[in-house]
């Protein structure tokens, strides 16, 4: 075992946790991120599998929020798996292995900032930082969108006042500080 | 000060009242008071001077179109300028001063201005100050930039934050008026997603304004029970004191709420205000419409206004402006004015009317003929009536109301390049057909001038946008008549009788402008400055054009109306820009390793978003270049660490991905042996070269590209529109991973003693030779990636782990390297080793050289078609004199370099038509003790050892230099190979 102490996005050794009377902005150090893209000629075994993991193939504009792996749509053809980093660190050799020559997989977890906001006033929130129709969002929709100049996903949870935002790691700062600062405007 | 001129009723609340000043004079209102209304209330009308000649000015309205009453509102970092004091919503301790004055309100020292209004007409601009030339500049522009101008900025940083935001609905309805609220009911109760928009800070529009009743009860109380019924409706949102400024493409509307205008100083980390971009389905303008004045001599004294206006201070602020009132009218909307100010016990002096047929009173004398002058210097004492039997009258009053009709507010229907058409019954333009899509116009805004028309026709506007079929619902019941206009613009001989207040523009300067040639209302405008200024003439154009479509014999819709353009009110530049300001004007792309340089104490630099560690300065070092020098001599004579992560990394997956690097670069990759790296150049379509970078083979179907940090994105972005539109059969996927890996650039003789310390794999050079890649584990069982590729000209390597290790790694690596002296180094001595070098960078990828001024011309394969490849074979761009990349030094060491620096012929003249060349990178080498540089040479591969002239006229240098390789350091590639 090696002896390196992982940082969270925002260069803490835990996860951040910032609260607000109706609104919980919390770092979520816990994903492991693999994308996974069909190879041409071989998608439909990678719907197969796809779906076999995660129960269906995420539609477009989609996410499925299957346990312990969950994932959606990025592109045509194109998906984005998560899953707990403690149980799924080496997620995309996993990943990889089981799709074998029908996707090509690629390791992300390093690659993104996760923020889960929860709270009553998450759609006020939301509607300062994006242009997404948060109000109308259901379960499961996930959308590309622009979070201060930064491309981010954000994708509606289960529960109606939850959305997880990913977006790039190298600019975690930023993309929390613009939800903090939106957080303090309609709290 | 007692507020003399407050009246009995209105939507005030006299339980609160708010103290205030203005020019530094103590005065109080109640909450609901405008600081219009406050100050009419206290007696005061004179609240401005003019902007040209400075006259005095009050009130002209009572809303958002108001030219005349602006102030600087507030004082040090929050004064903003130009506010109009008809909506600055009143608090306590409001902070108000007039503006553009020299002396006091009262003795403005530029309304001598007004002496010489003969000179000051329009077009005086063009037509005065010609001579003499030099005095333009030295005095004519500094007085009269000094003497222009509204309000004055405090220069200081806005202590404020503006928040912008995104809302959905299915119908926006812009204005809470009766058109609007009727429609925000029907679309409310069908369930339909709403969004309510009104400018002001009380919702009702001119219901707020009149004595008019609806079924049973007053106007402003059927809109209050309107606005109970839809607050309590889940899907209908109401915006208050939000004046939505713009039509935009594909049903967006821009809209600003001034969240915190009407407090002292906003809550902490709430906007002031707050730019909304509203999506919506379907829209229906509600605006309403605004009533126009009447030109006659001398219109604008302090006291003179719109005759609506006067109703809406008497009836919803409870204020009058003057004890004695006289009105001036040509409709019937004038004699409601009259009516109402009488009942609440003011004195009517007269109304004027144009018409023969105007209604009579047995309240107040009703005179046919027209106001032709006033009296009164700070504000209004007599009235002059010409009576259609010839007599003239003078009356005392010290208010006048002007009713013209009213003028639609169009100005939503026209941003997509809608033309209003004209309405002869009203004589006013209205909305024509080119709506925007999913427009809807209702009320007032669509000619609509009566409450029972608005109420029909907000309902029946609802039902059309959301597409409900059947009958309308039953309305209540309330006034319905028409208001029987007689157009009348300016009265006859006048000159100096104003048409824009704002911008002082007369009806003489509209004749003068037409008798000089500008014949076209756009024309007009310009040379005018006619609905050129915050209020952009809303009360203005429509007189202009009258007396434009007089004077050239047509009518007034064929001389047509300027382009109506966003903002619909003025707006702040600080709403516009939002969150987006200082420190957070763009995000920031943090590396990997920033928090251990950032307890290094480095000097970082702005790369794009990115902020890198620039060199790493020690005690004791009071230069940079010392501490450069230092990283770049310890990095060569043992082993230096530089973050190499912002260069843009590119997952290449699939069975064609050779094949796929086969066409983006113009060498060839599909020989590539697997567990090896290669250098790779890019060229744009047109053959010029577009980024270079290497590709590692990771497997048979696996490449890594990476490119500079500055082309990661174009690079990744031609990638994609490769593989979608140019290759789509070719199995290949793609995905960057720029971030995902912390990437380090270990460097120098020593930089395989150090790794071996770390990577758990043999990296000896016979198992991990020059160039070789490798997926690899490092301390004891962490996934990495090891390339041995070389910037900077020594034995090095790159090494990369997951992202949220790069700190621990870069750690790592210090302590393992301690005891080789191991040296972070930055961008800047990164640099000097790849000049040294010789690498070309972005300096050199300038988007004007090809492959062969490159040096690289054989790089680019005729055994395969790849992008850029037959064009870069192109005439223009081969054959003799192309430049061609080299190496410059100085014939003295002690010499500079600049780059930026033309190379000329030893013995030949200086100037651009025997420039032979120029220098693109430059440096001190700390390694050769003197500056070098590389550049672009005419021929420059057959000129080795020449002697030239580097010139510099920008920074006067003007040295001899030699030409050499550019390679200054291990030409033949010992050291990296080692």
């Amino acid at each position: 075992m090696h002896d390196l102490q992982p940082l969270t996005a925002l260069g803490g050794t835990t996860a951040q946790i910032d609260s607000f009377a109706h609104i919980t902005i919390a770092e979520n150090d816990g994903l492991a991120l693999a994308s996974v893209a069909a190879r041409l000629g071989h998608e439909a075994a990678c719907h197969k599998t796809l779906k076999k993991l995660l129960g269906a193939v995420p539609a477009p504009g989609k996410a499925v929020l299957h346990d312990p792996e969950a994932g959606f749509w990025m592109g045509p053809d194109q998906w984005m798996i998560g899953a707990p980093r403690e149980t799924h660190e080496l997620l995309a050799d996993t990943l990889d292995a089981l799709f074998g020559k029908t996707a090509s997989v690629t390791e992300q977890t390093g690659a993104w900032v996760c923020f889960d906001v929860t709270g009553l006033a998450m759609p006020d929130l939301c509607e300062r930082v994006c242009a997404l129709p948060i109000r109308k969002m259901a379960a499961g929709d996930a959308q590309r969108t622009m979070i201060h100049q930064l491309g981010c996903f954000v994708i509606r949870r289960e529960s109606a006042d939850h959305i997880r935002i990913l977006g790039p790691r190298a600019s975690a700062g930023s993309l929390h500080h613009t939800l903090i600062t939106a957080a303090h405007a309609v709290a | 000060m007692t507020q003399m001129n407050r009246l009995a009723g209105g939507q005030i609340d006299r339980n609160k009242t708010c103290k205030f000043t203005f020019d530094g004079k103590a005065y109080t209102g109640h909450q609901g008071d405008t600081l219009a209304s406050a100050l009419l209330a206290n007696g005061v009308r004179l609240m401005g001077r003019s902007f040209k000649y400075h006259r005095p000015r009050g009130v002209l309205t009572a809303g958002s179109e108001e030219p005349n009453a602006l102030v600087e509102l507030r004082a040090g970092a929050r004064q903003e300028p130009n506010t109009r004091a008809t909506t600055a919503e009143l608090y306590d301790g409001l902070f108000a001063k007039s503006q553009n004055r020299l002396g006091s309100l009262k003795f403005d020292l530029l309304a001598i201005n007004d002496r010489f209004s003969n000179f000051l007409t329009a077009g005086f601009y063009y037509k005065t100050f010609m001579w003499p030339a030099a005095f333009w500049e030295k005095l004519y522009e500094p007085i009269i930039r000094n003497a222009a101008g509204l309000g004055s900025l405090s220069l200081e940083d806005d202590p404020d934050v503006y928040d912008k935001g995104f809302l959905h609905c299915d119908l926006l309805i812009i204005g809470a008026g009766p058109a609007g609220l009727m429609a925000a009911l029907t679309a409310g109760r069908a369930g339909t997603d709403v969004i309510l928009a009104d400018e002001d800070f009380a919702v009702g529009g001119r219901l707020n304004s009149e004595t008019l009743t609806i079924g049973d009860q007053s106007g402003a109380a059927w809109a209050a029970q309107a606005m109970t019924e839809l607050r309590s409706l889940p899907n209908v949102r109401i915006m208050p004191r939000t004046t939505v400024i713009g039509a935009f493409d594909h049903g967006i509307y821009g809209a600003v709420e001034r969240v915190s205008d009407h407090m002292h100083t906003p809550d902490a980390g709430k906007p002031r205000q707050i730019l909304w971009r509203l999506y919506a389905k379907q829209t229906i303008l509600a605006a309403g419409a605004i009533e126009r004045p009447i030109a006659f001599e001398n219109n604008d004294r302090p006291g003179i206004m719109l005759a609506s206006a006067l109703r809406t201070y008497a009836n919803r602020f409870a204020v009058t402006a003057d004890k004695r009132v006289a009105i001036f009218t040509n409709n019937d909307d004038g004699h409601r004015t009259a009516a109402d100010l009488h009942a609440k016990g003011v004195k009517i002096s007269a109304v004027v009317d144009v018409r023969p047929d105007a209604p009579r009173s047995m309240d107040y004398e009703v005179l046919q003929g027209e106001v032709v002058d006033t009296k009164g210097r700070l504000g209004l004492t007599f009235a002059e009536v010409k009576q259609a039997d010839g007599n003239m009258r003078t009356l005392e009053c010290g208010a006048l109301g002007m009713s013209g009709g009213w003028n639609p507010n169009v100005h939503m229907t026209c941003h997509q390049r809608g033309r209003p058409v004209w309405n002869a019954d009203i004589a006013a333009f209205v909305p024509g057909a080119d709506l925007p899509a999913g427009m809807v116009v209702a009320g007032a805004a669509n000619g609509d001038l009566s409450t029972a028309g608005a109420l029909r026709g907000g309902a029946a506007a609802a039902k059309q946008a959301l597409g409900l079929k059947g009958r309308l619902p039953t309305m209540p019941e309330t006034e319905d008549k028409p208001i029987n206009l007689k157009p009348f613009w300016y009265v006859e001989g006048c000159s100096r009788a104003w048409l824009d207040q704002q911008n002082d523009v007369t009806v003489k300067d509209v004749k003068l402008s037409h008798q000089e040639g500008f014949r076209s209302v756009e024309h007009l405008k310009r040379y005018t400055t006619l609905g050129m200024a915050t209020d952009q003439g809303k009360t203005s154009n429509m007189g202009g054009l009258a007396i434009m479509a007089e004077l050239a014999g047509k009518t007034i819709p064929e001389v047509g109306t300027t382009i109506f353009r966003p903002p619909y009110t003025p707006t702040a530049i600080g709403v516009l820009g939002g969150r987006h300001r200082g420190q957070e004007f763009h995000p920031k792309r943090l590396t990997p390793s920033h928090r251990w340089a950032t307890e290094q104490g480095a000097i970082f630099v702005e790369v794009g978003n990115w902020l890198r560690a620039q060199w790493f300065p020690r005690k004791g070092e009071t230069t940079w270049r010392e501490s450069v020098d230092r990283e770049v001599l310890a990095t060569r004579n043992s082993v230096g660490v530089c973050d190499v992560t912002t260069l843009g990394k590119v997952d290449v997956q699939g069975t064609d991905a050779a094949a796929f690097l086969n066409k983006i670069y113009c060498n060839g990759f599909a020989l590539l042996a697997v567990g090896k790296t290669r250098y790779g150049l890019m060229l744009r379509e047109d053959g010029i070269a577009m980024d270079d970078g290497t590709a590692a083979r990771l497997a048979e179907d696996h490449f890594v590209v990476t490119t500079t940090t500055a082309n990661a994105l174009p690079v990744y972005r031609h990638m994609e529109f490769v593989r979608q539109c140019l290759y789509p059969d070719m199995d290949v996927q793609l995905i960057s991973t720029t971030e995902a890996w912390a990437q380090y650039a270990v460097a120098g003789p020593n930089s395989r003693n150090l790794l071996s310390k770390i990577v758990d794999q043999d990296i000896s050079n016979d198992a991990f030779p020059f160039m070789a890649c490798a997926n690899i584990t490092i301390c004891g069982g962490l996934r990495a990636r090891l390339f041995r590729i070389s910037f900077s000209g020594e034995l090095a390597y790159e090494i990369a782990v997951p992202t949220a290790y790069g700190d621990a790694l870069m750690r790592k690596i210090m302590d393992a390297g301690a005891e080789f002296d191991v040296t972070p180094y930055g961008t800047e001595a990164l640099g000097v080793m790849r000049i040294e070098k010789g690498h070309a960078a972005g300096n050199e990828l300038n988007g004007t050289t090809t492959a062969l001024n490159l040096g690289m011309g054989r790089m680019v394969s005729k055994k395969k078609d790849s992008i850029g490849s037959t064009l870069s074979e192109r005439e223009g761009l081969n054959g003799d004199g192309q430049l061609y990349q080299v190496g410059i030094k100085p014939v003295d060491a002690n010499d500079p370099v600049p780059a930026g620096a033309h190379l000329m012929n030893a013995d030949g003249p200086i100037d651009a038509a025997h420039d032979q060349g120029y220098v693109t990178s430059a440096c001190f080498s700390p390694n050769l003790g003197h500056a070098i540089a590389i550049g672009f040479l005419k021929d420059g591969a057959n000129r080795m050892g020449e002697t030239m002239q580097l010139v510099s006229p920008l920074t006067r240098v003007h040295v001899d230099v030699e030409i050499t390789s550019a390679h200054f350091i291990d030409p033949e590639g010992e050291r990296l190979r080692a």
